[in-house]
């Protein structure tokens, strides 16, 4: 199908031939002939969001909770630049974007022209992939290969950066489908030989581990599923890191939690112990491993990943496979199943003694009180009130997202997102709005802290304007809880500017945006305002008021092992001596 | 405080952080396409990850194709070679890379403009030594002489160091192009 028409129409019918039903953007001079191609069309929806970072996180809510790619549009100069914090935060998280960028006239570039900055410049180490496009001629190719790259192999966002003039210009549209790009072809299949000799050391492991990540949600619910049927053929313990949760359900006796920093006792030190590692779309991050030189010693390890630069980047394994998880997934399954493989039960059999006996400490217990909300009770307490319901969970960044991840069950992917490896707060509201619009009828909540939330409170206005239910479950103490957390530990308790003096009356900003207001202080109201909060029709913002002082535990201290985790002390509630447990070394990391 | 003692086991075989191996100097050959802003990606892809540069070469060897042939000479211990190599791999405009280092004999040459001073026994000192290493003069005035010389890397840095107690001004180096020894292409 060839056809004549303008560079902006060719975007727009891009779009739609790529099957986006939704754009996430913001107007601007640079984008207005694109803007002029959506007016004079029906089928392609534009949510107009509040600033460019928030259309860059809702579409990352929209593509993690729905499979597909999220697209923003955004002008040239800051509209570009608002985005950027959107763009690495999907390219840290392996998520895939299209972000088409206004760029002024091509005979104006370079000259420091009226919203102009260098966007394929400033993008390049901020996406995988990025194009100028200066001609009309390379313009539908383009649009078709973002898509691709975007969303083939390891996923990422792709920026086309497209100046006014060839915005304006006319040219021959054609669909490129089933693009085969000359020079990017990963990897999906996994080397036969080396999935084989990945079976045959399960096989003989006695005390194996798996250790997965975003890498299984991002390659489809196929590699859920066979997850899920790998595990229980093998009868190994697993778990999972922040980005994969919900590949596997949280219910099931042979999950052990999230691992890492603020992992569970139980899986971390089934990491440290184990002398298989399975690691399947998890990339060993500092999160992860704790102190790199004792970092799980005993164990042979074997890692599935897509991405062969992920492979012995951070931690030397025995064994790479370079393909994509379901792909990698099926054959260890069949390869399993027909070869009459059977793990070392008596081993096994021990080796959960051990971890039973880990899980006994029951790490992510706290102290319940009945005169204040302990904000991990408020998340059980959520969860327990809207397990039954279709329900997706997005979260700013910091404490509030920790016990998230630890106290909320995750039965299904896709139904958790979160910014993981950029770690940034702001990104849950908006998120949730992307999520809210791929699912229009689900319960979709965004478990905020009082600080994180204002860094995109703006995008209410956006969830108000599209009538999208979204919850906002403020976790408020008043703190940047993290950061006072890592003030106590390191810093001798000065507390240097993670208070916040003076903050809005939530209820009040949420009737100001024509939201509902909720506020709880009492554990005694909490579930009846929880209750309020879910059957409430429209928008909420919910403020939760919560113990000041409550750290996030259990915790592996910057430059510690898996086996050297810090416990919650359950009988004090003034906390824990912890001011002397990080060295030297370890203060200097983040 | 509720942290186990450390634990006084060897460190992990496993890690990388561990083991120091020695740094060694390998030299990449990547072809790419010959399109805006590569080279940026693959030099941003150094410093952004904080590998290291050595030296730096990059022109067009296709026209008709657009394909053109970085040659990147750097340093680092094997395991941050692989990884360099990786993120090269997966830079999306990248048709391959080969460590020439890893290759039987490759051969590796550069180009040096060597700027000397001098009058007298200096003088005829530079010429004798040019004439030893096969270089050329391109360039003579009545103090000072430029040289052209090419070969292996370390045959120039020879030359530089001889020329140093001589007169030596300045150095321009074109940096490592390499190709593959036989009849098979890289």
């Amino acid at each position: 199908m060839s056809k004549q028409m303008t560079g902006a129409e060719m975007i727009v019918q891009a779009l739609k031939d790529q099957g986006v039903e939704v754009v996430f953007g913001y107007p601007g001079g640079a984008v207005l002939p694109i803007y002029d191609a959506i007016f004079h069309q029906n089928e392609l929806r534009h949510v107009l969001v509040r600033h460019e970072q928030g259309a860059a996180h809702a579409a990352e809510g929209y593509a993690r909770s729905s499979g597909k790619v999220g697209v923003l549009l955004v002008t040239s100069g800051p509209g570009a630049t608002n985005a950027i914090t959107g763009l690495t935060d999907a390219l840290l998280d392996s998520i895939p974007l299209v972000c088409i960028t206004g760029q002024v006239p091509t005979h104006l570039i370079g000259s420091d022209a009226f919203q102009e900055c260098d966007t394929t410049g400033i993008t390049r180490n901020c996406t995988k992939h990025n194009y100028l496009v200066r001609r009309i001629e390379d313009l539908p190719r383009i649009l078709h290969e973002a898509f691709y790259v975007a969303a083939n192999g390891r996923p990422g966002p792709v920026v086309i950066d497209i100046p006014k003039d060839v915005q304006f210009a006319t040219g021959t549209y054609t669909h490129f489908k089933n693009i085969q790009h000359k020079t990017y072809q990963p990897q999906l299949k996994g080397d036969l030989s080396k999935i084989k000799q990945a079976v045959e050391m399960m096989t003989k492991a006695r005390r194996p581990v798996f250790y997965t990540g975003g890498g299984v949600i991002n390659s489809g619910p196929a590699a859920s599923a066979l997850l899920r049927e790998l595990v229980r053929l093998t009868g190994f313990p697993i778990t999972s890191t922040l980005m994969g949760l919900g590949a596997y359900p949280a219910d099931d006796r042979q999950w052990l939690n999230m691992l890492g920093m603020h992992g569970s006792f139980e899986a971390n030190n089934a990491m440290h112990d184990c002398d298989l590692m399975i690691c399947v779309g998890a990339r060993f991050d500092d999160r992860i491993t704790g102190r790199l030189d004792a970092f799980s010693p005993h164990s042979k390890k074997i890692h599935i990943d897509i991405d062969p630069s992920s492979i012995n980047k951070n931690v030397k394994v025995d064994l790479g496979i370079v393909g994509d998880c379901a792909h990698v997934l099926e054959d260890m399954v069949r390869l399993w199943r027909t070869s009459g493989a059977r793990a070392d039960q008596a081993a096994l059999a021990k080796w959960w003694k051990d971890i039973d006996h880990w899980r006994a400490k029951d790490s992510f217990a706290f102290r319940i009180s009945s005169k204040i909300v302990k904000p991990q009770h408020a998340i059980q307490r959520l969860y327990e009130l809207t397990k039954d319901r279709d329900v997706y969970i997005t979260t700013e960044v910091g404490q509030h997202q920790m016990w998230a991840a630890q106290h909320f069950k995750f039965m299904e992917p896709n139904r958790w997102m979160t910014s993981g490896g950029l770690g940034t707060m702001g990104y849950g509201l908006p998120a949730a709005i992307g999520a809210q619009i791929a699912h229009p009828n689900s319960l979709v909540i965004d478990i905020a802290g009082e600080a994180s939330i204002l860094m995109n409170m703006q995008e209410m206005s956006t969830a108000l304007q599209y009538r999208l239910p979204v919850k906002i479950f403020i976790l408020n103490n008043q703190y940047m809880g993290m950061v006072r957390q890592w003030q106590e530990l390191l810093h001798g308790g000065r507390y240097s500017e993670s208070y916040t003096a003076s903050l809005p009356d939530f209820v009040k900003l949420a009737e100001a945006y024509g939201a509902h207001g909720i506020r709880c202080a009492d554990p005694a109201d909490l579930d009846e305002a929880i209750t309020e909060m879910i059957e409430t029709p429209k928008a909420v913002i919910f403020d939760c008021v919560v113990d000041q002082k409550e750290n996030c535990f259990p915790m592996i201290p910057s430059g510690k092992a898996h086996n050297e985790m810090l416990m919650a002390d359950l009988s004090d509630d003034a906390g824990i001596e912890i001011g002397n447990v990080i060295d030297e070394k370890g203060k200097m990391l983040v | 405080m509720n942290a186990q003692a450390p634990q006084s086991a060897p460190p992990s075989p496993y890690s990388s952080a561990v083991g120091k191996s020695n740094t060694e100097s390998h030299t990449l050959s990547v072809l790419v396409d010959n399109e805006p802003g590569v080279l940026a990606r693959v030099v941003g892809m150094f410093s952004g990850r904080g590998f290291n540069i050595e030296s730096l070469t990059v022109a067009e060897v296709a026209h008709e194709t657009h394909l053109s042939r970085i040659t990147i000479a750097t340093s680092g211990t094997p395991e941050v070679i692989e990884q360099v190599r990786h993120q090269l791999e997966r830079l999306v405009p990248i048709h391959s890379v080969t460590d020439m280092t890893l290759l039987d004999r490759a051969i590796e040459r550069e180009l040096a403009m060597v700027k000397v001073r001098g009058k007298g026994e200096n003088r005829v000192e530079a010429l004798r030594l040019a004439d030893a290493f096969k270089a050329r003069v391109i360039d003579a005035t009545i103090e000072s002489f430029i040289f052209e010389i090419t070969g292996a890397p370390r045959k120039i840095d020879d030359f530089v160091d001889l020329m140093r107690p001589i007169g030596l001004v300045e150095v321009s180096r074109t940096g490592i192009a390499a190709i593959s020894r036989g009849p098979a292409p890289i």
